[in-house]
């Protein structure tokens, strides 16, 4: 009975709490259009959110593209379709790898930055003395960083499954031996259209929820040290579940 | 707009966070163009008045009228109007950290004028040369000390030419030195401009010196007012405890306790 009982609680808690994100995310959506009127502070926020995490994710990039052609040249060659391995690896990296660990590091490299960030202008009330000075915080700082990471995240994505492809490449032609040719072309023959719209809706939909996620924690941060730092976990590791649970729905969804 | 004595007027206002209530009844008015004073203990809700008259929070009952405009269902869009007729200086300066302490002070122009760039950097100088610190406008806050981050706060407040200038705690953690500036600030400021300050502090010698007019506030009600002079012989237990710094009298030394003896004989059993 108490088991239930807590059970009922714990869901009604997490119901609240997802319908004040949602509440956020309208609050966003709403200040957009006028935010969209400085396209400056866009373009920083792109900058912070997105050029400053170029050199991990191409990094990652590359590595996890090796690894997948030396997996996978493994595994095909048992089968004698080496050939294939283009294919392979770009489906596993457009359609999969591209977007969830893309999102993944973004989540660790942008989102505690923008989460610790807004929770520290929280906590030196740089949010409230610009309230005072009658300019809205959510459209002047909050939204200019949510739409930074929205556009950020699926630029990322797109750089990392192209770097991933020239990692597998780099093991399976030119050290596993796999003809380059058929690498190539069976990778165009069989990588359609639909494969990298899925990529791409992906991608956009994490970007959204990685910014969402972190800018609603750093907003609503306690302003004390604890809070920001107890901010960025929870920035983290509910990205994380977030796009690990939306990436099945997506993947079953394009079936 | 109303051109009453009293640029504020707080009326019967109830104000309770949790179910504790805060202020019952609250009735305040604070004059035009003078250094109102605002103190008490520390816990009175004298931050909790500041966030009420600048909207901040709203009341549960009661009026509060600010240059003649009601507060209690104000519109977003109002109160934003409203605010930018006043100016308020935090406890820290709550600086932008990322700006130069230039862009510091132009943030309210570039945000709510359009005017070209060389007037901009007039303004932003004028302000800066009136707290002293036009020289260190290149700097970035980090740089400053904490006076002078309270001072460049005080140009960005004053940078839109507010009709209320209103101070949280503008004396807590300064040097000697500082302080002295800060209150020669005020008092100038305040003459010069024409404007109404409103300053909130605990600093009985500091603001003895520079108010006009002064309100106690103990649990949530105005004990005393009147000028400083005035308070010194106010014929009040908790007035006398409070301006002459008594650590007991109607605001207890210690914090609401069970029985001292029966505690300590318990043996460190929690009840």
């Amino acid at each position: 009975m108490k088991l239930i009982e807590e059970l009922w609680t714990s869901l009604i808690e997490s119901l609240g709490a997802l319908g004040s994100v949602v509440r956020f995310l309208l609050r966003l959506l709403a200040a957009s259009p006028r935010a969209l009127l400085r396209p400056d502070l866009i373009a920083k926020q792109i900058y912070n959110s997105g050029a400053l995490s170029l050199v991990i994710i191409m990094l990652s990039g590359l590595f996890v593209g090796m690894v997948l052609g030396l997996q996978g040249f493994e595994l095909l060659q048992r089968f004698g379709s080496e050939e294939a391995l283009g294919t392979a690896a770009t489906i596993g990296l457009v359609k999969e790898l591209g977007p969830v660990v893309t999102a993944l590091l973004f989540a660790g490299r942008a989102g505690t930055a923008l989460a610790s960030e807004l929770g520290l202008m929280r906590a030196t009330d740089q949010l409230s003395a610009m309230e005072m000075m009658a300019v809205d915080p959510i459209r002047r700082v909050v939204v200019p960083r949510f739409l930074g990471g929205v556009i950020a995240m699926p630029l990322l994505a797109a750089i990392f499954s192209v770097i991933g492809i020239y990692g597998a490449q780099l093991v399976g032609v030119q050290l596993m031996g796999v003809d380059a040719g058929s690498f190539w072309s069976q990778m165009r023959a069989s990588v359609g259209l639909s494969d990298i719209n899925e990529g791409i809706v992906k991608s956009c939909i994490f970007g959204v929820a990685c910014s969402l996620i972190a800018v609603y924690e750093g907003y609503y941060a306690t302003p004390t040290a604890e809070g920001v730092g107890r901010a960025t976990t929870r920035t983290v590791v509910t990205s994380a579940v977030v796009i690990l649970f939306f990436d099945y729905l997506i993947t079953a969804a394009f079936l | 707009m109303n051109q009453s004595a009293a640029i504020i007027e707080i009326r019967n206002a109830s104000y309770a966070v949790t179910g504790r209530p805060v202020f019952a009844g609250l009735d305040m008015d604070i004059p035009r163009g003078r250094i109102t004073a605002i103190m008490g203990p520390s816990g009175t809700g004298k931050t909790t008045l500041l966030r009420l008259i600048t909207g901040q929070v709203a009341v549960d009952s009661g009026s509060i009228v600010v240059a003649g405009q009601e507060l209690a269902g104000i519109r977003r869009a109002d109160l934003y109007v409203l605010r930018r007729r006043m100016g308020m200086l935090f406890q820290n300066g709550a600086l932008l950290t990322d700006f130069s302490v230039f862009e510091n002070v132009a943030f309210p122009l570039r945000e709510h004028t359009d005017l070209p760039e060389r007037l901009i950097r007039q303004l932003v100088l004028t302000k800066l040369q009136a707290v002293g610190l036009r020289g260190a406008a290149e700097l970035m806050p980090a740089e400053l000390s904490g006076g002078m981050s309270r001072r460049v706060a005080l140009a960005r407040a004053i940078v839109m030419d507010p009709e209320i200038l209103i101070y949280d705690e503008p004396f807590v953690g300064l040097d000697p030195i500082s302080l002295g500036v800060i209150l020669r600030l005020i008092r100038r400021l305040n003459d010069a401009l024409g404007i109404t300050s409103i300053v909130v502090s605990h600093d009985v010698q500091e603001m003895s010196t520079v108010a006009d007019a002064v309100f106690l506030l103990s649990g949530g009600k105005v004990v005393a007012k009147g000028t400083p002079q005035q308070l010194q012989t106010y014929p009040s237990e908790i007035v006398r405890q409070f301006i002459g710094g008594l650590a007991d009298g109607p605001v207890p030394f210690h914090f609401p306790a069970p029985d001292y003896f029966s505690e300590l004989l318990a043996g460190g059993e929690k009840s």
